[in-house]
């Protein structure tokens, strides 16, 4: 038998890895980014190692497309081609803006590590939180400006206000994340202490999707909805009544139920109401002038399309995040749950980091894109 | 158990994604042309400065105004609008940092403020006297805002004045050369060292004068 690995060096191990799958990726994005973009020639300085940066070059990039996105929007009004244009202006800024530092992707990945969400959720949540955040600009701009006829002094106001409201729904959100996630990593400390009941027997990691939903609507279909509400009740007398629901919700952790039934969809609104509420700013501006110029239409095609590129940048960085959580997952499952406890800390710990973005947003320790009354 | 391990796994992260969270990019940018003035005595008594906005920003500005004539704006008609501008740039410090041999000085609130319409963009003039006239060996203006909400740029002809200057004082403006190259400098240890609030420093548009 090989020799078993202490709990500390399998942490050191997931931790590793954890950084490894991130720094590989930037690597890869930089190279990737570097070598082509868009077919332009590649400017002298960015040769130089010093003067390249990924986050740098992501700055100037979508600055870059922004400030040409005033000139399409013009031109568009004589000539109709420029609308094209404008289009994949648009969409190259949305994936540029979002690859950039931003607190909507930080609050979507730490979400999905603290849940245990599969890639496929945290790329169904990334589309349609960009999809509302986009209906969101749209409806400020279509019902104050274009109906209301207000200033921009009012408009700003209530973008203050959403941005409010959107902090602390973060923060609420993260408060919730915490509570449920610090219970079941209480548990799982308790239970580290002799050896688990219920997280010991990690046999079966790669189970499909497919076996899993149906295993779960067996259970839905068996129990009802009020058995999915009653979060408050003891998870394991959940499992031993249940056998088949615990043989595929075993990797999951002690709460399956709550995972992808009509409880896990709701909070996974809660998500998308929390990260999609707040505008991008650059959406609001280009709305307006889109207005201005009586091409409105134009405004709301960019904006659909800025909302089309933030989300695949989101979704991509979302796959990351989930992919990275779970190599350290199979990396740190053990036989004596201590395995167990690392992902339920790491959960932890990703909850922690959504209270923290809510609290830091709303007190302004962190700075965000301020909206701009001025 | 591995409990340091994943502390300092989350402290990383943590950190990683705050100093990420912590910046914008630029979506006002504004072209600055600036005005030293001087009294009779040699002293410098304040700034006037000209701040002309991108065409989008200046259409979002103007969204909802009253005007006689549909898409222009008399300087009358712009005057609420000059007022919130400069009451709200208070918060900011007017984005305008002086340092007189060394020593930080402070601004009076702006006179002499209105705004103009010209080509489709809106130009904010303002003067901003200093609390104190001073009259330094070497006066450093720093014009830039510190979170890159707002991208300034000296104006490429005569982008500062020296009104009333004694004979023999010098002027240098150090530019950020333009958004592209400083953005290439930056990179993502800018991000991670803990003064990152800061960095719209690098973007900052610095003049210098020196006088004898």
């Amino acid at each position: 038998m090989k020799p078993q690995l202490s709990p500390l060096a399998r942490g050191l191990l997931a931790s590793a890895a954890v950084l490894l799958v991130v720094a590989v990726a930037d690597a890869a994005l930089h190279d990737l980014l570097a070598q082509n973009p868009f077919g332009a020639p590649r400017p002298a300085q960015a040769a130089e190692p010093e003067a390249s940066g990924l986050i740098g070059w992501l700055l100037a990039k979508q600055s870059e497309f922004y400030r040409q996105m005033s000139a399409t929007i013009r031109s568009a009004k004589s000539d109709g081609s420029a609308v094209w244009t404008l289009l994949f202006i648009s969409f190259a800024y949305g994936v540029f803006h979002a690859a950039g530092p931003g607190h909507g992707k930080a609050v979507i990945a730490s979400y999905l590590v603290a849940n245990r969400e599969t890639a496929r959720r945290g790329i169904a949540l990334s589309f349609a939180s960009a999809l509302m955040q986009s209906l969101v600009a749209i409806l400020i701009v279509g019902i104050s400006a274009w109906v209301l006829n207000a200033t921009a002094k009012t408009m700003c106001k209530a973008e203050g206000v959403i941005e409010i409201a959107s902090y602390a729904l973060i923060a609420l959100f993260g408060l919730r994340l915490v509570w449920v996630k610090g219970r079941t990593f209480i548990g799982a400390l308790q239970a580290a202490q002799p050896v688990p009941a219920i997280a010991g027997v990690p046999h079966d990691h790669d189970h499909d999707h497919h076996h899993h939903r149906h295993a779960h609507d067996h259970h839905h279909h068996d129990h009802g909805h009020d058995h999915h509400h009653g979060h408050g009740h003891p998870h394991h007398h959940h499992g031993n009544d249940h056998v088949h629901d615990e043989h595929c919700g075993h990797s999951h952790g002690p709460t399956p139920s709550e995972l992808a039934g009509p409880g896990g969809w709701r909070r996974g609104f809660a998500a998308i109401l929390t990260v999609g509420i707040r505008p991008c700013s650059g959406a609001i501006l280009v709305l307006v002038f889109a207005l201005a110029q009586g091409l409105f239409w134009a405004g709301i095609a960019a904006t659909f399309l800025m909302g089309l590129g933030t989300a695949i940048t989101v979704a991509a960085i979302a796959v990351v995040a989930v992919s990275a959580k779970d190599i350290a997952a199979r990396l740190s499952a053990g036989r004596d749950g201590g395995g167990a406890l690392f992902m339920r800390g790491i959960e932890f710990g990703a909850a922690g980091l959504v209270l923290l973005f809510g609290v830091g947003l709303l007190f302004g320790y962190i700075a965000a894109e301020r909206t701009t009354c001025f | 158990m591995s409990m340091r391990a994943l502390f300092g796994c989350l402290l990383a992260a943590a950190m990683t994604l705050a100093a990420g969270a912590a910046n914008a990019h630029p979506h006002v940018w504004i072209t600055a042309t600036s005005e030293l003035l001087y009294a009779a005595d040699g002293s410098i008594t304040g700034v006037r400065h000209a701040w002309t906005f991108d065409d989008m920003f200046s259409a979002y500005a103007v969204q909802g105004l009253e005007s006689k004539t549909k898409g222009a704006y008399t300087s009358e008609e712009l005057k609420p609008l000059a007022q919130t501008n400069v009451e709200s740039l208070k918060e900011y410090a007017y984005f305008t940092f002086a340092k007189a041999d060394g020593k930080k000085e402070r601004f009076q609130e702006p006179v002499d403020y209105f705004l103009d319409y010209k080509d489709t963009v809106l130009t904010l003039h303002f003067t901003l006297p200093l609390k104190n006239p001073v009259k330094p060996r070497q006066l450093v203006l720093e014009v830039f805002d510190r979170s890159f909400f707002i991208d300034f740029q000296m104006a490429k002809d005569s982008p500062v004045k020296l009104v009333g200057a004694p004979a023999g004082c010098q002027m240098k403006l150090e530019r950020p050369n333009d958004g592209t190259a400083s953005a290439q400098k930056l990179n993502e240890q800018t991000f991670l060292n803990g003064e990152n609030s800061n960095f719209g420093m690098m973007f900052a548009n610095k003049i210098t004068v020196d006088c004898p």
